[in-house]
């Protein structure tokens, strides 16, 4: 069964904490609070159009990490990338999350399981219901695609 | 990082200005009769809840009307101001539209008809029955008033029994008194 889409206000209150904090540590104060409206604006554009409720907070997460990048280049015309990953105590898991939101269902949940939480491919074969070799050729498929992606 | 109010209140503003919202709500503090949840659509009042358990009224409106639903003060301003002035016997009809597309074709007919009871006056649930084509159907006509979801703008305090008891009403009998002594249809 689908998770549901919750009324939007419900998935606001949820995240707004936590998206105002990732913005805070990559923007600053300052611009995080435009960045903060501008993300969640994003999110009510296309809210309606989601198909099931899962992974939002991914969701967010993904436009809000566009938002910085969109940010980073508007000051930084040369094109210049900025290193994504931080220094602070966030999980791996939490910055796997949204880089990996445009893979496939089954090669996102690979990756996330096997690098961002150190699930064993036996585990992660368990968890999707499949084996353990069909969770390391996901899994690697993945990383494969991560990296055309983003060379 | 807690959110601060500023920045919370100018998301909401410009969420609703960019007509982004399949409902905006606010919840009403201290009216005469308590408080309110109120929604409404681009095209009307589309709640009016007493006692709101605000989690599932999100979800119900969700349901019904998208899931595009936020608290946002602007857009219920007006009908805000139409219930205050309301309230303080200033107003005998309210000029916000309800906005009842998504109720069932039987009930939006006893709505409609609802609608036409004017201020101060009341009328029965068989005589309400009778006008929206179904004469025998008293008792469902007192089911449609219970399940009406705009109540106040539309008007169900003002249908009682034909014997001239109150009957019922679900916000309680006691908002429905303190509204019908408000419109001076009782003593």
């Amino acid at each position: 069964m689908t998770v549901a889409i919750p009324p939007f206000e419900t998935f606001y209150e949820r995240h707004r904490e936590e998206v105002l904090a990732f913005l805070g540590r990559r923007l600053g104060r300052e611009r995080a609070e435009d960045a903060f409206q501008e993300t969640f604006l994003r999110a009510l554009r296309a809210y309606h159009r989601l198909e099931h409720g899962e992974h939002l907070r991914s969701w967010i997460l993904t436009i809000a990490s566009r938002i910085v990048l969109d940010d980073y280049r508007r000051r930084r015309p040369t094109g210049e990338m900025p290193e994504l990953t931080t220094t602070d105590e966030r999980p791996a898991f939490e910055e796997l999350a949204p880089l990996t939101d445009g893979l496939p269902q089954r090669e996102r949940a690979a990756v996330v399981l096997r690098y961002g939480y150190g699930l064993s491919y036996d585990e992660i074969g368990a968890a999707l219901g499949s084996t353990g070799s069909a969770a390391r050729q996901a899994a690697s498929a993945g990383v494969r695609r991560l990296r055309k992606e983003h060379a | 990082m807690t959110v601060p109010t500023p920045l919370d209140e100018r998301f909401r503003a410009a969420a609703a200005a960019e007509g982004l919202l399949d409902v905006a709500y606010d919840v009403l503090e201290d009216t005469p009769v308590g408080t309110l949840l109120v929604g409404v659509t681009d095209h009307g009042v589309c709640r009016i809840s007493y006692d709101p358990d605000p989690e599932r009224e999100l979800e119900e409106l969700g349901r019904l009307h998208g899931p595009r639903v936020l608290r946002s003060a602007r857009p219920v301003d007006r009908l805000r101001r139409e219930l205050d002035e309301y309230f303080a016997g200033r107003r005998r009809h309210f000029d916000l539209e309800p906005d009842i597309r998504v109720v069932p074709e039987f009930n939006r007919r006893v709505l409609e008809e609802l609608s036409r009871v004017d201020y101060g006056e009341t009328t029965t649930y068989g005589a309400l029955a009778a006008k929206s084509g179904s004469p025998h159907a008293a008792r469902a006509v007192g089911t449609v008033m219970n399940r009406n979801p705009v109540p106040i703008v539309l008007p169900c305090h003002r249908v009682i029994g034909a014997n001239g008891k109150l009957v019922g009403y679900g916000g309680g009998l006691d908002r429905k008194i303190l509204l019908l002594r408000l419109e001076g249809a009782i003593l």
